[in-house]
């Protein structure tokens, strides 16, 4: 089958490998049918992520059709329809017997922070992604969904993270009507974010971005007062201006491969001594007010950053942060899909044939041709 | 103009927390999840299914792993299911098998991961040219097909605005020559 190969940072390309098959009872093999690059694949692309290994396949945003069940799956047959959340959850251990199904403990042998995801490292339990024609789905009685009849696939992809990851996000945000919420990242989470904290009762949604295009996006998809970091000065010093107190909350949309700072730049990305650029989770720690509360779901590697954690004590800031449990999530968020509340399809700008995975991945990279949101369509789809 | 001057200077000219650029109550949706009672921890904790301290649940069956297989030593027993991607090799496994003895809180544990992963990146070079293959790196950064494409597409309108412009010169001398 044909599948997407990493060769080290800025270089994948489409290789040959062989079919994944059942390796525990409780597994499947699913036939992909669309793929997203994300942009905390972009981390792994860039080198960022530990363990990261030569001639692995990507691919954490996925979704397909059933081709093969092992002998303890009963809830799905070969040709279900099905979207696959990108956290790889047994559904019974402490964690997730508490609904954190991104923190499962009985899929990543390599890491007990992280919990297992598809094709993000060993870091993240050494599985291979859904960037390729099939992939091994593990506890397949458990994650996958099945996809409703009336449901476009462009729309059921984004929802195994994208959008479960936007709406945890504004969730992790305990906003309240009339809030004023800060998005800092107008890509495909932060944009989701923004849009889902108007559900939550937002009174006021703000975007922070440096990409004229995306923040023209949000301007209309999310919708939102959108700002260029670049031609506000100190964007910490503008929030508290403009909101005159601080905002309710904020989120950091961004994760690792964030702008906007040198130092952070240098020692984060270039050096590697930090675990990525944290300059948005500063921006956002300081013009959040006081009891304020700032929600994380920008990917940082496991390492450390510098960040003003004094701040965060003297201002009585709540920090909350987790990977999206998208199995919690699905059922609400499919009821806003078809009620016309979210349109994560919307996202979409770039389709590409599979085989031509290294020009996506440069495309989203280098924020080409105006790209938010690429998926990879393989032939077989 | 400092950089707190240039903000200030911006913030005179943006909507104000009274009076913000956008009535939330016109965008659809609006509210409709609100909770009052949005709880700290819950719901992206549920503790009506706590089930005390401790790992005490049945643990699905174990996968038999058919690699080698790295683990964390702060793990007391293997998770049941792995993933069998590319097992640990060369150089680069052995820089991976020291940084496991390290616990994950200990930043040698993932220096030497990040350090592998560099070492790994050469012995992929090695691998490829060990199979008859020479790597095309810029392929692989994708540069080759997305130039092509848009090289293309430059050319395509380049030809079409000179057909244009040679249309429009056309008629142009018919006019000045019929007049």
């Amino acid at each position: 089958m044909l599948a997407m190969d990493y060769r080290g940072p800025r270089r994948v390309r489409i290789e040959h490998k062989p079919m994944p098959v059942i390796q525990h009872p409780r597994d499947a093999v699913v036939r992909v049918t669309r793929s997203c690059i994300c942009g905390s694949d972009l981390h792994l692309y860039h080198g960022m992520v530990p363990d990261t290994r030569v001639g692995m396949t990507f691919g954490h945003e996925f979704c397909g059709v059933v081709e093969e069940v092992g002998p303890e799956v009963e809830n799905l047959k070969r040709g279900d329809r099905v979207l696959v959340p990108f956290n790889i959850a047994c559904g019974q251990c402490h964690f997730c017997k508490q609904g954190l199904f991104g923190n499962c403990h009985e899929a990543n042998p390599q890491s007990t922070a992280v919990g297992g995801i598809f094709g993000y490292s060993h870091t993240a339990g050494g599985y291979d992604g859904g960037q390729a024609e099939y992939v091994r789905v593990p506890y397949a009685d458990f994650g996958p969904t099945r996809i409703p009849d009336w449901m476009d696939p462009d729309d059921a992809v984004l929802l195994t993270d994208v959008v479960p990851t936007g709406y945890q996000a504004a969730e992790m945000g305990g906003i309240q009507k009339g809030d004023t919420v800060v998005v800092f990242g107008a890509g495909p989470v932060g944009l989701m974010a923004a849009r889902c904290a108007w559900l939550f009762g937002a009174g006021r949604v703000i975007v922070i971005d440096h990409v004229e295009y995306r923040l023209e996006f949000a301007r209309t998809y999310c919708p939102a007062e959108v700002y260029d970091f670049r031609e506000i000065g100190d964007p910490v010093v503008f929030l508290k201006k403009i909101t005159e107190i601080g905002a309710d909350v904020c989120i950091d949309a961004v994760g690792a491969d964030a702008s906007g700072n040198a130092w952070h730049t240098l020692f984060g990305k270039k050096l590697k001594l930090e675990a990525g650029n944290a300059t948005p989770l500063a921006w956002a720690i300081n013009s959040v007010k006081k009891g304020g509360v700032v929600s994380i779901v920008g990917v940082y590697g496991p390492t450390g950053n510098m960040i003003p954690i004094g701040n965060v004590v003297n201002k009585g800031v709540t920090l909350r942060a987790n990977q999206a449990s998208v199995k919690r999530l699905l059922p609400r968020l499919v009821d806003h899909v078809q009620a016309g509340r979210i349109d994560p399809k919307g996202l979409i700008t770039h389709r590409v044939p599979l085989e031509d995975v290294a020009e996506a991945y440069h495309l989203f990279s280098s924020k080409l041709d105006g790209c938010i949101k690429p998926i990879l369509i393989p032939n077989a789809a | 103009m400092t950089q707190s001057e240039k903000a200030t200077a911006a913030a005179d000219e943006a909507p104000t927390a009274s009076y913000p650029l956008i009535d939330a109550k016109t965008v659809v949706g609006w509210g409709v999840d609100a909770d009052p009672e949005n709880d700290p921890t819950w719901p992206i904790r549920d503790r009506s299914r706590d089930d005390g301290p401790g790992a005490n649940w049945t643990p699905p069956s174990a996968q038999v792993a058919g690699v080698e297989i790295l683990q964390s030593v702060e793990y007391g027993r293997r998770p049941a299911v792995v993933g069998e991607s590319t097992p640990p090799a060369g150089l680069s496994g052995l820089m991976r098998r020291a940084a496991f003895r390290f616990s994950e809180g200990q930043w040698g544990h993932w220096l030497l991961l990040m350090g592998a992963d560099r070492v790994n990146t050469v012995e992929g070079l090695f691998q490829d040219v060990g199979r008859g293959r020479i790597p095309n790196p810029l392929v692989e950064m994708g540069f080759v097909k997305y130039e092509r494409r848009h090289e293309a597409a430059l050319a395509t309108a380049a030809v079409m605005g000179i057909a244009v412009a040679g249309v429009v010169l056309l008629n142009r001398r018919r006019r000045h020559l019929s007049l």
